[in-house]
């Protein structure tokens, strides 16, 4: 319960915002709504791999976290703007 | 007394848990950047301690380190950077504002009902499994045994290593292979690109056009 409402706060963080930051710090949200899942369900069951799965996904998040900021920085060095809607263009 | 000691851990449940909701509600509500990201940071310290309660404390130090610690320093620190300043009349949200909150609330619908109806609830949920998970061990080799008890006797962070380095040791290699080739993708694609000015400052850029010069000077005299 607890879970599905970070959840959904995080997709629709996702859709509706325009700052490209706060979609990734969304993006974080729902990962960590899947986290309490995967570590209540161990729990649940008394077995060790939802709490070994939650580090990996951690880990990816921390990967993620990273490449994204970077692009980030390097599409407000080009076009001073970090707006989602006006960065439809692909062509550089 | 007594039935109140046993009702704590529901009463912590809530009260931390109404705080995470809370704050990952703020996280999407907040028109500033930094706001979003200290109620962001705040909806990891609960989570956290959601996972302290549900017997995995070694999880909950990895969240607190990594995030609380790691991402959550990156995301300030590239607020900072960009210094996007909230002006009072920009819009925050986008076009599809309305289609987002509505395909959250009804995928939020769809996770209420699956929880209400589905397979959380059994009527005798846990024995069953339990005793599986306990004969699949018990067949299993002696170390796996060992593991077993200490689990029970809440060494979690010495179990859940033993869990890593064992079974899971070539997820955990490619996993620091993924962070390795993220580090360098972020690098290179962070690196910045020399602006003109800066470009003349470089010691090959001087060679050359020194050199370009004695040939210009050369060409001059014959």
């Amino acid at each position: 319960m607890l879970s599905a409402t970070l959840f959904a706060a995080g997709l629709v963080g996702v859709i509706i915002r325009r700052n490209m930051i706060t979609v990734l710090m969304c993006i974080e949200l729902m990962l960590n709504a899947v986290n309490i899942n995967l570590i209540a369900f161990s729990h649940h069951l008394a077995s060790l791999e939802g709490q070994v799965f939650t580090i990996f996904v951690i880990t990816v998040a921390a990967g993620e976290a990273a490449v994204g900021l970077a692009i980030i920085i390097q599409l407000y060095r080009l076009r001073s703007t970090v707006n989602v809607d006006e960065r439809n263009v692909l062509n550089g | 007394m007594d039935q109140a000691m046993a009702n704590m851990p529901m009463l912590v449940f809530f009260v931390i848990g109404t705080i995470a909701v809370a704050a990952s509600i703020l996280v999407v509500a907040m028109r500033n950047p930094v706001h979003s990201a200290l109620f962001l940071l705040l909806t990891f310290l609960c989570v956290a301690v959601l996972f302290v309660m549900k017997s995995a404390e070694f999880v909950a130090a990895v969240q607190v380190l990594v995030y609380a610690g790691g991402i959550m320093v990156l995301f300030l620190f590239v607020v900072m950077l960009i210094n996007h300043r909230a002006l009072p009349d920009e819009r925050v949200l986008s076009k599809f504002w309305i289609g987002g909150v509505l395909v959250g609330l009804a995928i939020f619908a769809l996770f209420v009902g699956i929880v209400r109806t589905g397979a959380y609830h059994d009527p005798s949920p846990n024995t069953n499994r339990l005793t599986t998970v306990r004969e699949k061990y018990d067949e299993e080799t002696e170390t796996k045994i060992i593991r077993k008890s200490r689990w029970v006797e809440n060494r979690n962070s010495e179990a859940v290593g033993m869990a890593l380095y064992r079974e899971y040791l070539v997820p955990f290699e490619v996993a620091s292979l993924f962070l390795l080739v993220a580090m360098v993708g972020a690098i290179v694609i962070g690196k910045r690109e020399l602006s003109a000015e800066e470009e003349e400052t470089t010691p090959q850029f001087i060679l050359e056009r020194a050199e370009i010069e004695k040939e210009v000077k050369e060409s001059m005299s014959a």
